[in-house]
C-alpha cells in the first residue's frame, strides 16, 4: 500500500483545498523562468494548463498530435458545463454539486478531489466569460442555465450545442497569446512515444514528428499528461479518430498505476450504427433529453412492423408508446444518469422492442415542439438537428430521432493523488487522462468542468508545490544516457512494427478488438464473458505482432504506422479493462456485472468488498499486472443505493 | 434499404512538400450511400493496403463537423457538393453510381501541401496568436454575471464564434483571402464588452499578420460565405473593415 498515498490534506472536507493553498510551497517569479514544464495535449486540460503556467512565467513546451491546438476533441463536447453558481435560485450549492457528482459516480470517486472540483467550478465560468466565451443569455443580459442528467437543479451553462468548442477556443486563444509572448513553445503534429525517467523522476519525453517520422528528445522539470481517454479501444466510439490511450500506456509502463480501467461510460444518445464501413459514432447531446422523450413501441408487433419498414413511428398512437424512462424513473424521467439510460435502452432492445435495425430507440421532440414551438427547439438544438439530418437523411422536426448507446468517455485513467501527481514523481495527469473525479460514472457537463478545473485552477497550484523543491535542478541536456536509451527503445519498437510485413490492416485488427470489447466488456459484463475476452484479446495481440501490415517507410509521414503504434497500446488497455472488470465483482455506474443486480435490474454495489480504486501496476509484457487498492473513505456523504425513481 | 454505388476516384498524391505531385485514378465499388465521404476513403485505403500500396493521407479527426481538421476540394468545391457541412459530414447519397470524383487538397499559397491531401494551416494559428483573444490571465476576473450583455449581441457573437478554422473560405477564394476567418474572430470579440476594450488593437494586429503571411486581398466575391460549412456571414467582413478603418483613423 505504500505506493499509493493520495496525500489528501488535513481538515474538514470544505476546508481542505483552502488549507492546501495556504500551506503549499510556491516558486518565486525569477525561478519560474528557469523551470521547464512539458504539457502533452491541447484539449481543455492541456491548453488551460499551458496558458496558465505560461502566464505564471514557467517555460512551457506544449505538444499536440493535430495540426493545431484547436482541434483537440474537447471541441466536440456539445451540451454544457456545470457550475454551482445557483443563478436560477433553485437550491444549488457547492455541496450539492459535490454530492451529485459523488452519487452520480456511484460512490467510487475520491471525496476530496470532487469537493475541490465543485469549489472551483464557479471560477471557471467567470474565467470563460472574461475570455469572451459567448455563453447563452437571457433577455435581461444575464447567463442562462439548463438542466442535465443526474441533477434536479439547472446548473449547466452552454453555448448553443457547441459548448466544448467555445470553451476550447477560449483556452486555445489564451494559449496562443502565451505562444505570442514566448512563454509557451508549441509542437504540432508531434506525438509522445515515451516518457524519460531520470533518478526516479519524470524528466522528459521522446516524441515522433508525424510529418518527418523523426524521433526527438525533450527535457522538462515536470511532465503533465493531458492526453484524453481511451474509449477508442472499442474502435467505434464518439471519440475522434486520433484519440488514443498511448500516453497513458507509456506512463503505465514506466511505473504509473492505471486506475479503474474498466470504468467506461456508454452514452445513451448516439446515432445508431449504419453498417460495416462505419468509422465512428456521432453523439447527440444529452441536453436533448431536456426536451426529447425516449420511447419504443409498447407492442412487439409494432416494433417488428417498424423494423420491416411497414410502419412509421409517427403512426404509433400515444397509448401504444412505452416512455420507459418516465415509466421506470418517475422522479428523474428522461434525465436519469447516462449509465441508467443506456442500460434501459439495451434492456428494451434485447427484449425485442428496438426500432431501426433493432438496436435503436426513439428520441421524440413532438410534445416539446407542440408546447414550445419549433422556433424554440431550433434555437436550442438547431445545429444538432441539422447534424442528425445530414447523417441519417431524416428530419427530426417531423419524425423522432433514432438513438442507441455508444462508448463515449473513460472515467478510469492514470492514477493521481490529490495534487494530480502520478506514482512517478514529476509526472502529472489532468482531464480525462486521469481517473480522479467521476468514479464509476460521469455526469453530463462535468467533463468540461473537470478539464478546465485541472488546468486553470488545480495544476497551477499543485505543480508549484512540486517544483519548489526543484529550483536548484539545472536544465539537463537530452544527451543524458536515460534520454538516449529511451529513444533507442522507441526506435527498436517502430522498426519491429515495420518488419512484421504481415497481411492484416491495422483497422481490420482494431475492428476485431472493438467487437470483442463491445460484446464482452461493454454494457453488460459477466465472469464467463470477461474470461473469454481476456483470451480473445491475447489472440488479437499475437495476431497483431505477427501479421500486421504497414505499407510505406519508417521515415516521412506514415499514417498506418501511427495507427499501428496506437493499436498496440489499445490492445494492452483492452486487456487491462477486461481484467479490471473481472476483478470487480459488483455493479457500479458504467460497470455492470450481470451477476450483481437488484431484482429491478439496477446496479448492485458491494461496498464491503469493492469500495476502493483498483490500481494496476505493470509487471512486464505478458505478465499479469499487480493490483493495488486505494480504499475510498467517505466522511461527508453516506453510501447508499442510487435511486432516481 | 441500403443502396450501393460504384465510383472512379481521381486523387491527388504528393509524397512530401517537395514532390511535384500527380493525380492517381482508383476504382471503388459497392459503396453504401449511407457511408460518409471519409468512410468511402477508408474503404479505398483498406483496398490499397490489401494491394500492399501506400494509403492516401488526408486530415480528419472528430468526424462530427466541429474540429475543422478535415478539408478536401471535391469536384471543385471545398468540402464537396453538399451545403453547410464539412467533408466528414458529407454522405455518399450525394453522389451517383458511376460518377468520377476528383479529390484535391486546399490550393492556396498560405496553405502549402505537406503530403497527399494534407496541407499546413498553421498560418491561422499565427493570426490568432497575433491578437485573436482577450488579454486576461487566469484568475482575478469579475463574476460572470457582473456585466449584462444584450441577448442579441451574445447570439450574434456566438454566430461569429462558430467558425471551425477549417480554411474552406481561403480555399474557395480566388485571391486566397483569409478575411472571413479573421473577421469572424474580430466580430465575436468586438460584440462583447469583454473584447471591446482592445478591439482596435486586435483588428490591426490580426490584419497585419494576415497580410504578412501571404493571404490575398478581399474583393467581396462572396465565395467564402457560400462554401463556409458553418454559415459564417459576410457581414463579419463589413464589421472588420469598420473596426480596422476606425482604428487606423485614430492612429
Amino acid at each position: 500500500m505504500s505506493k499509493l498515498n493520495a496525500r489528501i490534506p488535513e481538515g474538514p472536507l470544505a476546508q481542505k483545498w483552502t488549507n492546501y493553498k495556504n500551506h503549499q510551497k510556491l516558486v518565486n517569479p525569477s525561478n519560474k523562468r528557469k523551470l521547464d514544464v512539458i504539457i502533452v495535449g491541447t484539449g481543455l486540460a492541456g491548453a488551460s494548463a499551458a496558458a496558465s503556467l505560461g502566464e505564471m512565467g514557467f517555460n512551457v513546451k506544449n505538444f499536440t498530435i493535430q495540426d493545431s491546438p484547436r482541434r483537440a476533441h474537447s471541441i466536440a463536447a456539445q451540451g454544457g458545463i456545470n457550475a454551482a453558481k445557483n443563478y436560477p435560485n433553485d437550491g444549488d450549492s457547492v455541496f450539492r454539486l459535490f454530492y451529485d457528482t459523488i452519487k452520480g459516480g456511484d460512490y467510487r470517486a475520491r471525496e476530496a478531489n470532487v469537493h475541490r472540483l465543485a469549489e472551483v467550478s464557479n471560477d471557471i465560468i467567470d474565467q470563460c466569460v472574461a475570455q469572451g466565451v459567448p455563453f447563452a443569455r437571457e433577455y435581461g443580459g444575464l447567463l442562462d442555465n439548463r438542466s442535465f442528467g443526474g441533477a434536479q437543479v439547472s446548473r449547466t451553462f452552454y453555448a448553443k450545442g457547441q459548448t466544448g468548442q467555445q470553451l476550447l477556443l477560449g483556452a486555445y486563444q489564451a494559449l496562443m497569446r502565451q505562444v505570442n509572448l514566448g512563454t509557451v513553445t508549441l509542437y504540432t503534429r508531434t506525438e509522445l512515444v515515451d516518457i524519460v525517467i531520470v533518478d526516479g523522476k519524470a524528466r522528459g519525453i521522446i516524441t515522433r514528428d508525424l510529418v518527418t517520422g523523426e524521433l526527438q528528445r525533450h527535457f522538462g522539470h515536470a511532465v503533465i499528461l493531458a492526453t484524453g481517454g481511451y474509449g477508442n479501444t472499442f474502435f467505434l466510439s464518439t471519440n475522434a479518430m486520433g484519440s488514443n490511450g498511448s500516453a497513458a500506456i507509456k506512463a503505465y509502463h514506466k511505473g504509473a498505476m492505471f486506475a479503474n480501467p474498466c470504468m467506461a461510460q456508454i452514452h445513451p444518445t448516439c446515432i445508431p450504427v449504419h453498417g460495416e464501413s462505419q468509422s465512428k459514432l456521432t453523439l447527440m447531446s444529452e441536453s436533448l433529453r431536456n426536451d426529447g422523450r425516449i420511447w419504443v413501441p409498447k407492442k412487439k408487433e409494432d416494433a417488428e412492423a417498424i423494423r420491416a419498414g411497414k410502419l412509421k413511428p409517427t403512426q404509433i398512437a400515444e397509448e401504444d408508446r412505452d416512455y420507459y424512462l418516465e415509466r421506470r424513473y418517475p422522479a428523474f424521467g428522461n434525465l436519469v444518469p447516462r449509465d441508467v439510460a443506456s442500460r434501459a435502452a439495451k434492456e428494451r432492445c434485447d427484449a425485442g422492442f428496438g426500432v431501426g435495425t433493432g438496436l435503436a430507440v426513439y428520441l421524440d421532440f413532438k410534445s416539446s415542439i407542440e408546447r414550445l414551438g419549433q422556433k424554440v427547439i431550433e434555437e436550442r438544438y438547431g445545429n444538432l438537428f441539422q447534424m442528425y439530418e445530414k447523417i441519417v437523411d431524416e428530419n427530426p422536426y417531423e419524425t423522432p430521432m433514432m438513438i442507441y448507446p455508444a462508448i463515449h468517455y473513460t472515467m478510469g485513467g492514470i492514477w493521481v493523488d490529490y495534487e494530480l501527481q502520478t506514482t512517478i514523481p514529476g509526472l502529472f495527469a489532468a482531464g480525462e487522462a486521469n481517473f480522479s473525479d467521476h468514479g464509476a460514472n460521469r455526469l453530463g457537463a462535468s467533463a468540461l468542468m473537470q478539464g478546465l478545473a485541472d488546468g486553470y485552477f488545480v495544476l497551477p497550484y499543485t505543480i508549484q508545490n512540486y517544483l519548489a523543491d526543484d529550483i536548484a535542478t539545472k536544465r539537463m541536456t537530452t544527451n543524458e544516457p536515460e534520454f538516449v536509451e529511451a529513444e533507442k527503445a522507441v526506435k527498436a519498437r517502430f522498426e519491429k512494427l515495420m518488419s512484421i510485413k504481415g497481411k492484416r490492416s491495422v483497422d481490420s485488427l482494431h475492428k476485431e478488438l472493438g467487437l470483442v470489447m463491445w460484446d464482452f466488456v461493454g454494457m453488460g459484463r459477466n465472469k464467463e464473458g470477461l474470461q473469454i475476452a481476456v483470451e480473445k484479446i491475447a489472440a488479437i495481440k499475437k495476431e497483431f505482432w505477427s501479421n500486421v501490415r504497414i505499407p510505406g517507410d519508417i521515415t516521412g509521414m506514415n499514417i498506418e504506422l501511427e495507427k499501428a503504434s496506437r493499436l498496440a497500446d489499445f490492445i494492452e488497455i483492452g486487456d487491462l479493462m477486461a481484467r479490471d472488470a473481472l476483478n470487480r465483482e459488483e455493479s457500479c455506474g458504467g460497470h455492470f456485472r450481470e451477476e450483481y443486480q437488484t431484482p429491478e435490474g439496477e446496479a448492485l454495489r458491494q461496498d464491503d468488498k469493492f469500495a476502493y480504486v483498483s490500481c494496476w501496476e505493470f509487471k512486464g509484457s505478458d505478465v499479469t499486472p499487480e493490483l493495488h487498492k486505494e480504499e475510498l473513505v467517505y466522511e461527508s456523504v453516506k453510501m447508499v443505493q442510487r435511486n432516481y425513481k | 434499404m441500403e443502396k450501393t454505388i460504384n465510383l472512379t476516384l481521381r486523387v491527388w498524391r504528393q509524397n512530401g512538400p517537395k514532390d511535384k505531385g500527380r493525380f492517381e485514378t482508383y476504382k471503388v465499388n459497392k459503396i453504401s450511400t449511407d457511408s460518409s465521404f471519409l468512410e468511402m476513403l477508408d474503404i479505398l485505403n483498406e483496398q490499397l493496403i490489401n494491394e500492399n500500396k501506400v494509403p492516401v493521407a488526408f486530415d480528419h479527426d472528430c468526424r462530427e463537423g466541429i474540429c475543422g481538421m478535415c478539408s478536401l476540394y471535391i469536384n471543385g468545391r471545398p468540402h464537396g457538393p453538399d451545403d453547410d457541412v464539412t467533408t466528414c459530414q458529407l454522405h455518399m447519397r450525394k453522389f451517383k453510381d458511376g460518377q468520377t470524383i476528383t479529390i484535391e487538397p486546399w490550393r492556396s499559397a498560405a496553405f502549402p501541401v505537406i503530403h497527399d491531401l494534407i496541407v499546413d494551416r498553421q498560418a491561422f494559428d499565427k493570426i490568432i496568436a497575433a491578437g485573436g483573444y482577450v488579454s486576461v490571465n487566469t484568475g482575478g476576473v469579475p463574476d460572470a454575471n457582473a456585466i449584462p450583455i444584450p441577448k442579441a449581441d451574445a447570439d450574434e457573437s456566438m454566430d461569429s464564434a462558430s467558425c471551425i478554422g477549417c480554411g474552406a473560405c481561403v480555399a474557395a477564394c480566388k485571391n486566397g483571402s483569409a478575411m472571413l476567418f479573421v473577421s469572424a474572430k474580430v466580430s465575436q470579440l468586438a460584440l462583447l464588452p469583454q473584447g471591446r476594450v482592445e478591439g482596435a488593437r486586435r483588428a490591426k494586429a490580426m490584419v497585419a499578420k494576415m497580410d504578412e503571411l501571404g493571404f490575398g486581398n478581399c474583393t467581396n466575391t462572396g465565395a467564402c460565405e457560400v462554401e463556409c460549412p458553418k454559415n459564417i456571414s459576410l457581414s463579419n467582413i463589413a464589421r472588420l473593415n469598420r473596426e480596422f478603418l476606425s482604428a487606423k483613423l485614430k492612429d
